[in-house]
């Protein structure tokens, strides 16, 4: 906290973050009443149940993703030897307290979107607003860890992860019914892209989907995100024995 | 200088012009090189600029099927599509993320080997940035266009000018993006650390570049007054413009001469820059 001014500029700035995609998906929508079948009402639902997803786990886990700088550089060896777990240790190198402001920002978003969208509440639904984010993040950790993991064997990878954090989170910022073909199919459901902010949403706006897949849809959220915790861990633990760090 | 028989070739106002271009020359091949060896992030990258392709132009292109007539902002589906995939290849052409060479060295106090050179920093920075566009505009532009024109249909121009003027604007964006990195980057002279403004940088220019949305969907005091009053169009949007003949030919021209413009202000803002942080620099160590 020594540095008052660059903490201020970063926050400021993280803030800005999250503001700019809601503002993205606003000035989208000018150009037309519906995108993908949906209002821009709808679409800031989605949005904001992304937002909240990507952020709490940006938040937690997202420092993983410098894991291929240790790895080049070798400071991974540093954190081997110590008696810790080396994932808490990473993640505790740098606890992002400026990236909390955008936590809140992401959740007053959520807020507005559930009220001028009428939400009529059930208990179900109750349930899912807090379950969504939470186990869209923990979804979203799984894929950070993943994609921090092919360091292990692929140092200059970093950005390929970034294919698949931050492009989930674009791809999760509107609705599945935008994108075509193949690509939908390998995001959306191969992946399990879709079950993080649009199922959630349509089950909240009592929509059916446009897609055809039935209304429990929108519940399966904790069920992807452990499988892709569970595949997460696999593949760190295969990284961490494999890794021979540099040097002779 | 030749009394040593060294031949060092300097740009200086009263060396001959053949030599300062040997030195660009050199320079710039050095910054082809010098990302030619970084061949795994090459291909990581091209990869991720492929995937975020896929991302906006399905977008993009719901936004056209939603619009009344089907033309967003003046632009038709097929000029959406390229939009979208040539801005990706051309995203990290002009190379708007990443850039802190010049802020890394003036907080390791190394910038001061720039000075003792013969050659202008702001020239021996630019040089190799221009290398490094080449190298990107091979390796990096290609991929992303070639998958974009498999999948989706992407527009071609209908006039022979518009393939020069687009060589141009790019280049011009290049220039541009140079700039207003350098001037970033230079900060840390006052700040010593340049991570506030970078990060800054990093969150408005792909928005104010058109590189989420085409500028045009923003209302139009607001899209002329960043043309106008701010580089940023000329970083992204006028190169893909020109290219999917969004405008009538003289307005074509028009953008790139702003752009000319501009990176003409950018440049002797840099050169100003520079000289007034050298009589302030002070490199620390024993």
């Amino acid at each position: 906290m020594s540095y008052r001014a660059s903490f201020v500029v970063e926050t400021i700035t993280n803030i800005g973050g999250t503001a700019l995609d809601v503002l993205s998906v606003i000035v989208i929508f000018q150009a037309t009443k519906f995108v993908g079948g949906f209002t821009l009402r709808e679409a800031i639902l989605m949005v904001s149940l992304s937002s909240c997803a990507f952020v709490l786990a940006d938040f937690t886990v997202g420092n993983i993703d410098r894991l291929s700088t240790y790895v080049r550089a070798g400071t991974l060896d540093a954190v081997l030897v110590r008696p810790l777990g080396a994932m808490a240790q990473l993640l505790l190198m740098d606890l992002p307290v400026r990236k909390m402001l955008r936590l809140v920002l992401a959740i007053v978003t959520l807020a507005i979107g559930l009220h001028v969208n009428h939400v009529v509440w059930t208990l179900p639904r109750a349930l899912l607003v807090v379950g969504a984010p939470v186990f869209g993040a923990v979804f979203f950790g799984a894929i950070f860890v993943f994609s921090a993991s092919l360091a292990f064997w692929w140092v200059d990878s970093g950005q390929i992860g970034n294919a698949f954090t931050y492009g989930g989170r674009d791809f999760t910022a509107y609705p599945v019914t935008v994108y075509g073909g193949w690509f939908r199919s390998l995001f959306a459901y191969g992946l399990g892209f879709g079950f993080v902010a649009y199922q959630p949403a349509l089950a909240l706006l009592g929509r059916a989907d446009p897609l055809g897949l039935p209304a429990w849809a929108g519940f399966v959220s904790p069920l992807v995100a452990l499988v892709a915790a569970g595949a997460a861990a696999i593949v760190w633990r295969a990284g961490i024995r494999q890794y021979r760090s540099t040097g002779s | 200088m030749n009394v040593l028989g060294a031949r060092v070739p300097t740009i200086s106002p009263d060396q001959p012009i053949r030599v300062a271009t040997t030195t660009f020359g050199a320079l710039a091949r050095s910054g082809f090189r010098r990302y030619a060896t970084y061949r795994q992030a090459t291909i990581a990258g091209a990869f991720t600029n492929t995937v975020f392709g896929f991302l906006r132009c399905y977008v993009l292109l719901a936004v056209a099927a939603g619009a009344s007539g089907g033309r967003p902002a003046g632009y038709g589906t097929e000029q959406l599509a390229t939009f979208v995939w040539v801005g990706q290849g051309l995203l990290t052409v002009v190379a708007l993320w990443g850039w802190t060479d010049l802020s890394d060295r003036i907080r390791s106090g190394d910038v001061v080997a720039e000075l003792l050179r013969p050659v202008h920093p702001v020239i021996s920075y630019l040089a190799p940035d221009l290398g490094r566009a080449g190298h990107a505009a091979v390796f990096r532009f290609i991929p992303p266009v070639v998958v974009g024109l498999i999948f989706f249909d992407l527009y071609l121009p209908q006039r022979w000018q518009t393939v020069p003027l687009f060589a141009v604007s790019v280049v011009l964006a290049v220039v541009c993006s140079f700039s207003c990195r350098f001037l970033v980057n230079a900060t840390a002279y006052w700040l010593h650390d340049a991570r506030g403004p970078l990060i800054f940088w990093t969150l408005g220019s792909g928005v104010l570049a058109g590189l989420y949305f085409p500028l045009r969907f923003l209302p139009d005091w607001l899209a002329v007054t960043l043309w106008v009053a701010t580089p940023m169009p000329g970083l992204l949007q006028t190169p893909l413009d020109v290219l999917i003949e969004r405008d009538p030919p003289a307005l074509q021209i028009g953008l790139v001469a702003l752009q000319a413009v501009w990176a003409a202000i950018l440049l002797t803002g840099c050169r100003t820059v520079q000289r007034r942080a050298e009589r302030k620099l002070v490199v620390q160590g024993g």
